[in-house]
């Protein structure tokens, strides 16, 4: 490995950690798509910013993109405020409008600015190691490490900082309000972090991938667990492995590293989407199928307690009566009959007794709809699991 | 150029009639389709499938090799679909919350497309130039069949829209009772989200995949604000996008280095900003309006009725009071006093007041009559 390739790997995990922070808590918020809209709309601000300092990496560059990103985030709050569109359409509205005001800038300026909208919205970072920051003459490495690092020590310092008040005003704002802490400070503070992150990031990565790393690594840490710092954790450790992965697939591929970056995210979130083991959709599936067959068993059963008639009790009469299809009736009274709940003798089918206590307890649930009637229930049956 | 140069140029010219007439069907057929977005709050949705629908045109082209619009836009539609139908999965089998589902897949299917542009690009093969026209769009590369490829699209969603109208309008505001009446929502559902898909896809080219969810949306954002009906919301949509379409080439046309789709973006939010505020109904300006009018309203009311406690206590109503003992009170200024003389309810004589016959009845009747409105 070069200088240059570790140098690489190093930026994108940097960046892959800056983003992974903010994200986490974008995607509990349900604010996920604010990032799409800071990541198009801070193009003009890097325009204006662009022509004041001609230097991609300026510190007042990313001041100026930082603002016009909290500037997108209280136009849609005002729009929505107006109560004349939703919030969904007011985010829709306002981005592309400041994004296109952003191309038509650089359109009509083309001549004298050595910026290209697709570098914005793409990023290159293969060449990001040769943009170095000298110090008093001396290399000290590539621009954007330093900048996305100095941008990583302060979201780190500030998680540290704020973390339970991130935490109260992430779950519930009312309590938070009530604590004393401002939701409304907490809020604008986190948007400014995203929106700062956004603008170190995108040259490097591109405005795109910044919303992938930001929003993917939290979404598939998210169908793994339920604990806030577990979460944290583990879109780091998803962020960091993709962006290490993608930069070699991208160099096998020979095609873009932002690219190969987010193509490896969305492997990661469809295996874990596919296999997670509570909420993966393989499960999931497996849970609902599970229930269904269980809310049938319940319904024979009580059909049966029903009747003491044999003709209603007769195996066949499942499929005419009840209007199963054989292979379900099958399923059921195998279930059933598993769990010793009935006995089949000359094909009529009766309660055990364990059936009857089961029916009844059943009962009891829906009638009162009391968890503690089925605690002990819960270990066998996914149906009442929830 | 001036104006008039400029129309009889649209009609002569072949490249600015067709990006002309192009831009305007595409308006207006997105502004139609985005009202049920819109209202059914699938405002982001445009932007994601327009996102995804990029590795769908870069599959297609490593499929075909060739750079067929057509064959594009087919895979662009698929993929489009795919990523459509991934999101309502997530939404619907996971805890992941719609706009997580929506910038997920937004962010991952653009990423991946990325990836395979810049692979292409590597590849020896020279016809591969291009294809990044569609991520911002050029509506300079509008040809004839391109333009009747639109139309025909349009055509057929018009149809479909007013063969379903009763369907579409009924799923839109009450999904569960088209369930109980019997409709097949899920077909339903299918059939606009493919239509909304279709016609984001179609714009891809022109104004480009991150533009295009503006396209959909304020055409759309701006006609809700002048109607409550959707028949109208929707006719009106179309003819706001159209014409944010035929304004925004003629302005991108005028001027040296203006690329159409943002500026038609630009004309559109114009659209968009004029509806918010000079609606008559629900525009900000005639709100405020309103707002200030009911204010002085209440103002003038409260005035009346602290003289009417005054002159309750006197035997003839028309008993003349000091001004000055109005100034304690919050409601009064001299405005409201010489509304109330102008509407006859008060007398001023000097630096005296005195209830008229008039102004006592209505005092007295003041909040009786606003509870016999109420009910």
């Amino acid at each position: 490995m070069s200088n240059a390739q570790i140098e690489i790997q190093l930026i994108a995990s940097l960046v892959a950690i800056a983003c992974a922070i903010p994200g986490t808590f974008l995607v509990l918020r349900k604010m996920a798509m604010i990032s799409d809209a800071i990541s198009h709309s801070i193009l003009p601000g890097i325009v204006i910013g662009f022509f004041i300092t001609q230097d991609l990496n300026s510190p007042l560059l990313i001041l100026l993109a930082a603002i016009t990103g909290i500037i997108t985030v209280v136009l849609v709050e005002y729009i929505q405020k107006t109560g004349l569109v939703k919030e969904d359409t007011a985010i829709g509205l306002v981005f592309p409008i400041l994004f296109s005001i952003g191309v038509i800038l650089i359109a009509k300026n083309a001549n004298d600015v050595h910026l290209d909208v697709d570098a914005v919205l793409l990023g290159e970072l293969a060449f990001a190691p040769f943009d170095r920051l000298l110090i008093a003459g001396m290399d000290v490495g590539p621009k954007s490490l330093w900048v996305i690092g100095s941008i990583l020590l302060i979201t780190i310092g500030l998680l540290f900082a704020f973390f339970k008040e991130l935490k109260i005003s992430t779950f519930d704002v009312g309590l938070a309000a009530s604590l004393g802490f401002s939701p409304a400070v907490i809020h604008y503070g986190l948007m400014t972090v995203s929106s700062v992150t956004t603008v170190g990031a995108f040259d490097a990565v591109g405005a795109i991938l910044v919303v992938a790393l930001m929003i993917a690594p939290a979404a598939t840490a998210y169908l793994l667990t339920n604990n806030l710092k577990h979460m944290l954790a583990y879109a780091i450790c998803f962020g960091v492995f993709s962006a290490l992965s993608g930069y070699w697939l991208a160099h096998w591929l020979d095609a873009s590293i932002a690219g190969s970056i987010t193509t490896m995210l969305g492997l990661i979130f469809l295996m874990v989407y596919l296999f997670a083991p509570k909420k993966g959709i393989i499960a999931v599936l497996y849970r609902e199928k599970q229930q269904r067959t269980e809310v049938s068993l319940l319904t024979f059963l009580l059909h049966l307690r029903n009747h003491n008639e044999e003709e209603e009790r007769h195996v066949n009469h499942l499929n005419e009566h009840i209007n199963w299809q054989k292979v379900r009736s099958k399923t059921v009274l195998e279930l059933a009959l598993k769990n010793n709940m009935i006995v089949i003798t000359n094909n009529i089918v009766s309660l055990t007794e364990k059936g009857k206590d089961f029916t009844a307890q059943a009962i009891d649930y829906i009638i009162t709809n009391e968890d503690s009637k089925i605690e002990h229930m819960k270990d066998d049956f996914f149906l009442f699991r929830g | 150029m001036d104006i008039t140069e400029y129309i009889k140029l649209v009609f002569t010219d072949y490249t600015l009639r067709t990006i002309t007439l192009g831009t305007a069907i595409l308006g207006a057929v997105t502004g139609m389709l985005g009202s049920f977005a819109v209202l059914r709050k699938q405002s982001l949705l445009g932007d994601a499938i327009s996102h995804a629908a990029l590795p769908g045109i870069a599959i297609a082209f490593l499929i075909t090799g060739a750079k067929d619009s057509n064959v594009l836009l087919l895979g662009a539609l698929v993929s489009g679909l795919i990523g459509t139908f991934w999101i309502r999965g997530i939404i619907k089998k996971t805890h992941l919350k719609s706009d997580t589902a929506l910038g997920l897949i937004l962010s991952l299917f653009f990423g991946f497309g990325m990836l395979l542009l810049t692979f292409i690009q590597k590849q020896p093969n020279a016809n591969q130039a291009g294809l990044d026209k569609y991520l911002f769009g050029q509506a300079a590369t509008l040809v004839e069949s391109d333009v009747w490829l639109m139309a025909l699209v349009t055509g057929i969603c018009l149809m479909v829209l007013l063969l379903f109208w009763k369907e579409f309008k009924i799923l839109l505001f009450d999904t569960d009772y088209t369930k109980t009446l019997g409709f097949n929502t899920k077909f339903i559902d299918i059939l606009i989200t493919t239509f909304i898909v279709l016609a984001i896809v179609l714009g891809l080219q022109t104004v480009g995949v991150v533009l295009m969810s503006a396209m959909l949306l304020a055409p759309a954002a701006a006609a809700r604000q002048w109607t409550n009906s959707l028949g109208v919301m929707v006719f009106l949509a179309a003819i706001f996008g159209a014409f944010s379409g035929v304004f925004g080439t003629a302005i991108s046309a005028s001027q040296n280095n203006l690329s159409t789709g943002p500026v038609i973006v630009i004309v559109a939010g114009i659209f968009v900003f004029i509806s918010f505020i000079f609606s008559p109904s629900r525009g900000l300006l005639f709100k405020q309006i309103r707002f200030i009018k009911n204010r002085r309203d209440l103002q003038l009311h409260k005035t009346l009725s602290f003289m009417y406690h005054i002159a309750e206590t006197h035997e003839n109503i028309s008993h003349p009071h000091a001004i000055k003992i109005l100034n304690n009170f919050q409601g009064y200024t001299k405005g409201t006093l010489q509304k109330l003389v102008r509407k006859n309810y008060v007398k001023l004589d000097g630096s005296m007041w005195s209830l008229t016959e008039e102004g006592f009845n209505t005092a007295s009747n003041l909040y009786n009559q606003q509870t016999e409105n109420n009910e």
